[in-house]
């Protein structure tokens, strides 16, 4: 594979450096002096001097036959421009951008930038699956097996009081292994009917979390 | 007519050598950056008919101007844009560029006509 990683910042230098390892060809693009200084030795002919946005400057980097092209500067305009315009003048496949202010994520949504990738919004990710939502609790994580086992107090308001267990059309991925109603648990049969206040315990694949919250406590529990 | 500008001395620039202020002449003006969408709709841009973006920046210009069209789609959208490639091509995918390097270019050019033809 051919990429062209625009930005020789921590990332950027990063990056190239791990693809070069994986046997791919790359071109790093940095338009300071002193960055592209610093990286000329490590990378020698892989590291370009020049302003990206420049259109010349991603033709002699040779954009043409690129596979894919990584912005990663610290700059949000111009890491929407190179992936715009690589994906749309130089038609080349694959692009991914990196958003620093991650206000400006619906902007590269707006332009067709994806996937946009922000540290933030990464790190909120982790955060909120970390600190589980209201009313959702991690029983246990099976990470490598990416399957969970949460509970969750069921609402008033839940969209599933009053329905039996087979009536419910849960997600790909979840099942219900267990109810606890009055201190009591127990499995449920297919023609159990959740009510209010039950706790469910569900088995999940990762990432079902806040579909199967909608099920069960579509706005949290009070409790 | 409104102005964004993210430096707040530049109102102070509108009034200069003028004999109403910027706001007494009608003008509005609002700091920020361009790519806040508070400061666009503060700004007024839900209303605007015409939306220029000439800020020191190119691709700013561009990106701006192409959230000014498809998010709040206003009408007219007209873009300064330095560098005559990047003018040319954006100019090909349907925004209003305006490159005042080629400008310059073009009247370079026609003041060296006399010695040219010669």
């Amino acid at each position: 594979m051919y990429a062209i990683i625009v930005g020789a910042g921590k990332v950027g230098r990063n990056l190239a450096r791990e693809l070069i390892e994986r046997g791919h060809e790359v071109t790093v693009i940095e338009s300071s002096r002193q960055g592209y200084l610093a990286i000329e030795e490590e990378f020698e002919h892989a590291a370009q001097y020049g302003d990206a946005t420049e259109l010349w400057v991603l033709e002699r980097s040779g954009i043409q036959r690129a596979d894919l092209v990584v912005a990663v500067t610290g700059d949000d305009e111009d890491n929407m421009l190179v992936c715009q315009v690589a994906k749309e003048k130089y038609l080349c496949g694959r692009i991914i951008a990196r958003v620093n202010n991650p206000r400006n994520h619906d902007h590269f949504r707006l332009l067709g930038i994806q996937p946009a990738v922000s540290a933030t919004d990464l790190i909120l990710r982790l955060i909120e699956h970390e600190v589980p939502r209201y009313g959702l609790v991690h029983l246990l994580d099976f990470e490598e097996e990416r399957l969970e086992i949460i509970e969750l107090e069921v609402s008033e308001d839940a969209p599933t009081v009053g329905e039996a267990v087979s009536e419910i059309a849960l997600p790909e991925g979840s099942l219900i292994i267990s109810v606890l109603r009055g201190g009591i648990g127990f499995v449920p049969k297919p023609d159990t009917v959740i009510e209010a206040g039950d706790e469910v315990l569900l088995v999940l694949d990762t990432g079902l979390e806040e579909a199967i919250t909608a099920f069960f406590a579509p706005n949290g529990t009070s409790g | 007519m409104s102005v964004l500008d993210a430096d707040p001395l530049s109102h102070e620039r509108l009034d200069a050598g003028q004999s109403k202020t910027w706001e007494d002449a009608q003008g509005q003006f609002t700091v920020g950056t361009a790519l806040e969408t508070d400061a666009l709709i503060q700004a007024g841009i839900e209303r605007a008919d015409v939306f220029i973006a000439s800020t020191a920046g190119d691709n700013t210009n561009l990106i701006i101007a192409q959230i000014a069209q498809k998010r709040f789609g206003v009408e007219k959208v007209i873009v300064r844009v330095m560098d005559p490639a990047r003018a040319s091509w954006y100019g090909d995918q349907g925004l209003h560029t305006i490159s005042p390097t080629r400008h310059a270019i073009e009247m370079f050019e026609r003041a060296l006509q006399p010695e040219l033809a010669s």
